[in-house]
């Protein structure tokens, strides 16, 4: 059972900051995608309803780890300190994107940040993020090498070679598991399969290769903070590879191919009184949303007020504003350059 | 004459097969649900979960697992979503699927069809956007068919689901929605027999899947400044129906291929080779290539449009091929992809 640690008043607003700058950073996305002709023209995922998930784990990183994340990596790339501006120009292939427009949606990689590759494909980023740990062992620096992964990576094989090598030789990574289809009463503790795989319990999986894990709500932001700390606290004074399962309730608005933002634009109305929202949201909002559980123990602990969320909300709401204005703005790569970073 | 989507031509063929052959299944990634595209959309409902299976984010396995129920008396038709994660699963692919009529002497065979579809357009990027034919082009013992059309789409993967051997399939993203004619729906093509789609005299375009369309584009710009460009759809990439493309260039004297792929160890190569080996006294002029540089697929539009070939690539490679000035019009840097 986690114990979950006390945060201090400014530890708790940074950590709503942080998840209401993905939350309006991902509608700005979405935006891009359908207010805008051809910006967005493919597929593309949000981190709606998992901002606690990437905010904890992060926070618990220091500047100089590794991390490994997948399609859905916006909010991880801003939850490691992403800026707006070349985070959302990359998104749309723009040269002032921290991948010169080549990575887009799918890649935003970030190395001055630690982040190596962005996987477009299930489980590719599994053996990766052990090699970028076996190099730590072998350097013998106190560095992990963090991997964000969904619960689908557990059906590719690469999953199980990876963790195997990963324990065999003790490596410094820590697995967070994303696993974002859980009903809500199951988010806390018990068996929780999934559809295509037939374990019942994923952290059984780990377990059986001797990799210590742990099952952590991922709407409850200091929870998943908590966990996220002794994770990679472990990892670090060398007690080999740790397994987190973040448990994570569907936002309503990825039941389809396309997200959808359902009633528009988040209203903090909602976060407060959830009856106030479309119906579709209620209960996520009630139960399942992590910044509205979040800013109603703020609220409730009296560590904000309302006006002193909806100031932060503002603000964020600008400077993603002002970071979509600058990414629509930067040029898109010339034609000319598109043979550069071949090789060296 | 009827009108179909290439999408609604591939459903269609699944749909046929299934009701003409009880060991014909489906197996992928959310095939029950229709994949990304729809293309299998409503075969559950119709052939139920027995025939029609969802399978877990399996490639490697997937492809084994049919490979195996192939050799033990089921026609699968395997899903892979992306051409891109066929990759999780080339050990059973080339090692097993292609292999195992050839190790067994002769007495086992795998009768089924990978689909995949592949192609840049989308802004997808690198790990979602890449034309790997030239790959599976390369193992003996698979057949590789690639559509570029409604009709073709119907008639080759009937064709391919009714083979001895395992065919893969491969479709173009960018062709999925196109609506074709479509002449004779119970047409079944022979595997391996290209097409020509319009007749010429001064040179011969080989190509397949979408840059088929590029180059009849190409064809008619070419023919109102009276250069006549005769239009080969391969339709089948192993075997390559060499008969038909030499047949033309011993009309036309010059050939020019054209992929989507990376020109370099791409199939243009290989047909190059093969024209000048078989044909080397009809030609006036080298065979020349068109295809995509050699480099990732970049998400951003203006480096995705600028590794893929089209109609005016094609226009700027044949007034290349023909030492004729460029047309007023050209974009800068179209001849780029030209070697």
């Amino acid at each position: 059972m986690i114990q979950t640690q006390s945060y201090s008043v400014e530890a708790r607003r940074k950590f709503l900051e942080q998840m209401l700058t993905i939350r309006r950073a991902e509608e700005q996305v979405i935006h891009f995608a359908t207010d805008h002709k051809d910006l967005i023209r493919g597929h593309y995922h949000v981190y709606i309803g998992q901002e606690a998930s990437g905010i904890g784990a992060c926070a618990a990183l220091a500047p100089d780890d590794y991390v490994f994340t997948t399609h859905r990596n916006h909010g991880h790339v801003i939850a490691r300190g992403g800026e707006l501006g070349p985070v959302l120009a990359e998104i749309i292939g723009r040269t002032t994107g921290y991948n010169r427009g080549r990575g887009g949606t799918f890649h935003v990689i970030a190395p001055h940040l630690g982040i190596l590759q962005t996987s477009g494909v299930v489980g590719g980023c599994m053996p990766l993020a052990a090699g970028a740990a076996f190099s730590i062992r072998k350097r013998g620096t106190t560095q992990v090498s963090l991997v964000f992964f969904g619960d689908g990576v557990l059906e590719e094989g690469a999953f199980y070679e990876a963790i195997n090598m990963a324990s065999l030789w003790q490596l410094p990574v820590v697995f967070v598991c994303e696993n974002n289809g859980v009903a809500r009463e199951l988010r806390k503790s018990g068996q929780c399969p999934t559809s295509s795989l037939a374990a019942k319990q994923l952290t059984d999986i780990p377990n059986a290769f001797s990799i210590p894990s742990v099952i952590v709500d991922g709407a409850d932001m200091l929870a998943v903070a908590s966990a996220m700390a002794d994770a990679v606290s472990m990892v670090r004074r060398g007690a080999g590879p740790v397994f987190v399962e973040t448990r994570i309730t569907r936002w309503p608005g990825n039941a389809g191919t396309f997200p959808v933002l359902i009633g528009g634009d988040y209203r903090l109305e909602w976060a407060l009184s959830p009856g106030s929202a479309p119906q579709e949201l209620q209960e996520w909002l009630q139960h399942s949303d992590p910044v509205a559980l979040f800013i109603r123990s703020l609220v409730a602990d009296r560590v904000m007020t309302k006006p002193d969320v909806e100031a932060m909300d503002a603000q964020i709401h600008q400077a993603v504003g002002e970071a979509a204005r600058f990414a629509l703005e930067s040029p898109a790569p010339k034609a000319e350059f598109a043979l550069d970073h071949i090789f060296a | 004459m009827t009108q179909m989507r290439y999408v609604d031509g591939l459903r269609r063929a699944i749909e046929l097969e299934m009701e003409r052959d009880q060991r014909v299944i489906v197996l992928g990634e959310d095939v029950s649900v229709g994949g990304p595209f729809g293309i299998t959309a409503g075969l559950l409902e119709r052939f139920g979960d027995r025939r029609v299976i969802n399978t877990p984010i399996s490639e490697d396995s997937i492809m084994g697992l049919a490979t195996g129920a192939a050799l033990a008396g089921k026609r699968p038709i395997v899903e892979i979503m992306f051409v891109d994660f066929i990759t999780l699963a080339m050990s059973q692919l080339v090692n097993h699927t292609a292999k195992l009529r050839f190790m067994s002497g002769g007495q086992l065979n795998v009768p089924m069809v990978i689909r995949v579809q592949q192609g840049a357009g989308g802004g997808w990027g690198a790990h979602h956007s890449q034309s790997l034919e030239a790959w599976f082009h390369h193992v003996p013992g698979l057949k590789v068919v690639a559509p570029s059309n409604a009709a073709d789409a119907l008639g080759l993967l009937r064709a391919a689901i009714r083979d001895e051997d395992p065919v893969l399939f491969i479709e173009h993203r960018g062709l999925h929605f196109r609506r074709d004619e479509v002449a004779d729906p119970d047409a079944i093509p022979e595997l391996g027999t290209a097409k020509i789609v319009r007749a010429g005299k001064d040179l011969t375009i080989v190509t397949y899947l979408k840059p088929v369309w590029d180059a009849l584009a190409a064809a008619a710009e070419l023919a109102a400044r009276g250069i006549s460009a005769e239009v080969i759809d391969l339709r089948s990439l192993s075997p390559l129906d060499m008969g038909t493309v030499l047949r033309s260039v011993e009309r036309t004297s010059r050939a020019l291929v054209v992929h989507e792929a990376v020109l370099q160890g791409g199939l243009g190569a290989e047909i190059a080779a093969r024209i000048q080996e078989a044909a080397f006294d009809w030609l006036d002029a080298p065979v020349h290539r068109i295809g995509a540089p050699f480099a990732p697929i970049a998400a951003s539009p203006v480096l995705e449009q600028a590794f893929v070939p089209n109609a005016w690539t094609i226009v700027a490679g044949v007034e290349q091929m023909l030492g004729l000035a460029p047309a007023a019009g050209l974009r800068a840097g179209d001849a780029r992809h030209v070697t």
